[in-house]
């Protein structure tokens, strides 16, 4: 009785960040474009705990546990802009809020 | 036993992945995100990550996408507009994507042949116990620096709802 190996992981953690690029980039809304930020940094902690594992060591979990961290924080400041964004304009198109563009 | 588990929410991750990035309403894409997560949450399991996996659960699906879904609901955002997509991006988008998949996973499977096979119970050290060491020995100064973090974002966040911005 095995179980897969430990570089099944590893490609499942590759093809979900491949997933949160694709969606960040070809997302028009802003909220959508964020959430492929949150899938990004999910399939990153997948890659720190498969290390810990195959390295017998808990490092990567804290390391993933900061990451969490950072994506809570990240995630309140991202929305409360998100927020006033639409307050101030009335959209949530990316393509729409250009103003430092020009 | 374990490869079957792997691969129920390891297709489950995928699917729910996927759902994100196509789905045009945003409320669908945030029920899918929670989808990834719980089921990664099983990963972290199987992988021997008792904390993470409950972490999580109460952070990611709990804390953050609830904060997604009630700014959904603020912003009372609808579907999006599918007018305005390139050609090119529409056209080799989905093979790109494909070729950097197989990339990665050529290396992957190049550079870690033989990697031990992950198996449930083997790997004990992910309990709260553990982590909490290395977390107030070895990473004291990373964890105090992350409260001074939360602090700047809990300001910045009440800074930029205030109402004369």
């Amino acid at each position: 009785m095995s179980g897969p190996p430990l570089a099944w992981y590893l490609i499942l953690s590759a093809v979900l960040f491949a997933l949160g690029v694709a969606g960040f980039l070809f997302r028009k809304s802003i909220i959508t474009i964020f959430m492929s930020i949150e899938l990004m940094l999910n399939a990153v902690n997948l890659s720190f705990v498969a290390f810990s594992y195959q390295l017998k060591q808990v490092n990567g979990h804290v390391f993933a546990f900061f990451v969490m961290v950072v994506a809570a924080a990240e995630a309140a400041v991202g929305l409360a802009i998100i927020v006033t964004v639409f307050k101030n304009r009335e959209t949530l198109n990316v393509d729409e809020v250009d103003s430092m563009k020009y | 036993m374990d490869v079957i588990l792997f691969l129920i929410f390891a297709i489950i991750a995928v699917v729910c992945a996927v759902n994100v990035v196509v789905q045009t309403h945003p409320i669908a894409s945030a029920i899918s995100l929670v989808g990834v997560m719980g089921s990664l949450a099983v990963l972290y399991l199987l992988l021997g990550a008792e904390f993470l996996a409950m972490a999580q659960i109460i952070v990611y699906a709990g804390a953050i996408m609830v904060l997604f879904v009630f700014v959904i609901m603020l912003l009372n955002a609808g579907a999006e507009s599918k007018r305005g997509r390139s050609l090119v991006a529409q056209l080799l988008g989905f093979p790109l994507l494909i070729a950097l998949l197989a990339l990665a996973s050529y290396f992957i499977q190049r550079y870690y042949p033989g990697t031990a096979t992950v198996q449930f119970g083997a790997f004990k050290a992910g309990t709260a116990q553990n982590i909490g060491r290395a977390l107030f020995t070895q990473y004291l100064l990373p964890f105090e620096v992350t409260s001074i973090l939360i602090l700047i974002a809990i300001v910045g966040a009440v800074v930029l709802a205030r109402k004369e911005l």
